[in-house]
């Protein structure tokens, strides 16, 4: 998400997972008042509904204009089911904008990105929080305030420092500096997880002759596996969708991610109406994917990072 | 916090040290330099010229620089205000209606629909709502298919209506949001409080203001600020959908300056404008930061 909306806020302790006791409340022995079926519900449910449909109907139409011929759009219109489901177009823009390169890519940095920021914020947060380094709350702010910086503020000196350092236009320097930007987030995060961290354990450890370094690999990662797997999960997804940085860094069609390479087809419109359409499904797709396999970890950690 | 009894273990610094040297090289440096480009005359090519602050003297008289922080007030609404305003009538509703009386498996799926335009790459978004929003796109296709030809629109393409379009969808995207922070947060509220007022015959009107709304401030609070900070920083929205027209109606200051550094060549005044957003970004956030800092005592 570009619109990021990462939270700034100290999480503290993590609250229960979002299943609710809504549920066993209308369940439990006396169905009090307020949980009674009504017509007047049904139709508030009903209503909501069809509010939630109208809100997805981008994604309806988009589907269903992806496999039309222009022909078939310019006749029928974009509501209409296709006269017969046609995957050429998008098998046509897919070759178009080298899509498979496009995933390739975006799979790659995405990986890296994630790899490079749990890795630095692990360490970082290792120092801060369990570690406990002298002037540790300067640091955290420090990585705060990183954290917030706005991309346009810091992208022409890295542009320029990336062509005199040759990373420019190149996977490598791009996935090192998205990864660091995250690592920011991921410290402050993991230094407040950390912060809580039984010591008993680590004294414990300490005591059997662990050094730092096992202790942070034996000890410390495997009980923060729930808060790192969260994070794995946030990075790959921000990463994916970045525009700013891709946009100047990566220019050449061998390096583009995929929403980059989608854009592009931006202003072919008029020439090709449903191929539009096709691309914006082939942008979709894959994070909708991820969105159903992870969809636990997208909505439970976000909340693990906002409020107290 | 010190303890005299133990001696601070040490030798953890070791573990700081790549992190904070390479946010160091990658951020800090590239932040001083803007600022430093920010006070020159400079075409991203040969020496910077020293020009003092004339390049923000230069912001305060330009037109399009207003325009785009106008524009900025209003994308502020789209992507703070109103979600938040929506994001709470909504989770009070799917909480506190639909999942006492039909169950949590509706909450769910509701969440899940609101909130999937969360992890659709913006620019991709974009595309698809310059698709639908296009002369022939869908929109206008529809108002055609129900005879209404007439309201049919440019809808991005008349200077008086491309704004609202970009708040439209920059509410239709950011809804999910503040929806899964406050649903969340409910969970924080006893179930037997509701009952309990409803039991004492407060309307559901009156158990969202005295019980929903108070318990989520901090939430309201967190969503604001951090979608505020998102706000300022809007680019490939504005990127792909209008690229900051028809003339200066959707221009806003990242686009503005992204112009200025890459299309223009004037890196010194585009410096001028991110950093001026930079350090909008940095005060709201230490403002945030103190201000729980204190509350948290």
């Amino acid at each position: 998400m570009t619109t990021h909306t990462t939270s700034t806020a100290p999480p503290g302790h993590r609250r229960k997972p979002v299943k609710t006791t809504a549920g066993k409340a209308g369940a439990g022995k006396a169905k009090a008042a307020g949980s009674r079926r009504t017509p007047g519900s049904y139709a508030v449910l009903a209503a909501v509904a069809v509010f939630v449909l109208a809100f997805l109907a981008p994604f309806i139409v988009i589907l269903l204009n992806s496999f039309k011929t222009s022909a078939d759009f310019r006749t029928n219109g974009s509501l209409s089911l296709p006269a017969e489901w046609n995957w050429s177009i998008i098998a046509e823009v897919w070759d178009r904008v080298g899509f498979s390169q496009k995933l390739f890519n975006s799979i790659q940095i995405s990986l890296g990105v994630v790899l490079i920021a749990v890795l630095l914020a692990l360490f970082n947060a290792y120092a801060i929080g369990i570690g406990r380094v002298r002037w540790r709350t300067p640091f955290l702010i420090f990585f705060l305030g990183v954290n917030v910086l706005p991309q346009e503020g810091l992208v022409y000196p890295i542009y320029y420092l990336f062509k005199e350092m040759g990373l420019y236009d190149g996977k490598l320097g791009y996935t090192i500096l998205v990864g660091i930007t995250y690592s920011a987030f991921g410290t402050y995060l993991l230094s407040s997880v950390f912060a809580g961290f039984p010591r008993e354990l680590i004294e414990a450890a300490a005591m059997d002759g662990a050094g730092r370094w096992t202790i942070l690999w034996r000890i410390v990662l495997p009980m923060s596996w729930p808060t790192l797997s969260v994070m794995c999960v946030f990075f790959f997804v921000w990463s994916w969708n970045e525009f700013l940085y891709p946009l100047v860094l990566l220019i050449s069609n061998d390096n583009q991610t995929v929403p980059l390479g989608l854009s592009v087809m931006q202003g072919q419109y008029t020439s090709d109406p449903t191929a539009m359409s096709a691309a914006a499904l082939l942008g979709i797709v894959p994070m909708v994917v991820f969105f159903l396999i992870f969809q636990r970890s997208l909505t439970r950690g976000m909340t693990a990072g906002a409020v107290k | 916090m010190k303890t005299t009894r133990h001696p601070r273990p040490t030798g953890y610094g070791a573990f700081l040290a790549p992190g904070l040297l390479l946010s160091l090289l990658f951020l800090v440096v590239p932040l001083v330099m803007t600022f430093y480009y920010s006070l020159t005359q400079w075409q991203g090519v040969g020496e910077p010229t020293w020009i003092g602050f004339d390049n923000y003297t230069r912001l305060f008289s330009d037109a399009d620089f207003w325009a785009s922080f106008r524009n900025i007030a209003f994308v502020i609404v789209g992507i703070a205000v109103v979600p938040t305003l929506l994001g709470l009538f909504l989770a009070a509703l799917l909480f506190d209606y639909i999942g006492k009386k039909h169950g949590d498996g509706f909450v769910s799926l509701f969440r899940s629909g609101l909130y999937l335009p969360q992890v659709i790459p913006v620019a991709v978004t974009g595309l698809m709502w310059g698709w639908i929003l296009a002369p022939e796109g869908a929109v206008n296709s529809v108002l055609e298919t129900i005879g209404l030809d007439s309201l049919a629109q440019n809808w991005l393409g008349d200077p008086g209506l491309a704004l609202w379009m970009v708040l439209a969808v920059l509410v239709w995207m950011q809804l999910g949001y503040p929806l899964v922070l406050f649903l969340s947060g409910l969970q924080r509220i006893d179930p037997e409080l509701y009952e309990a007022a409803s039991l004492d015959g407060a309307t559901w009107w009156q158990r969202f203001t005295r019980i929903t709304v108070p318990i989520l401030r901090p939430e309201v609070y967190v969503v604001l600020v951090t979608t505020t900070i998102a706000g300022l920083k809007v680019f490939a929205q504005i990127f792909v959908l209008t690229g900051g027209g028809p003339g200066n109606s959707t221009l806003v200051p990242a686009y503005f300056a992204y112009q200025n550094f890459f299309e223009r060549a004037d890196v010194g005044y585009g410096s001028a404008i991110s950093s001026t957003i930079t350090l909008l970004v940095l005060i709201i956030a230490g403002t945030m930061l103190t201000r729980q800092a204190r509350e948290d005592g």
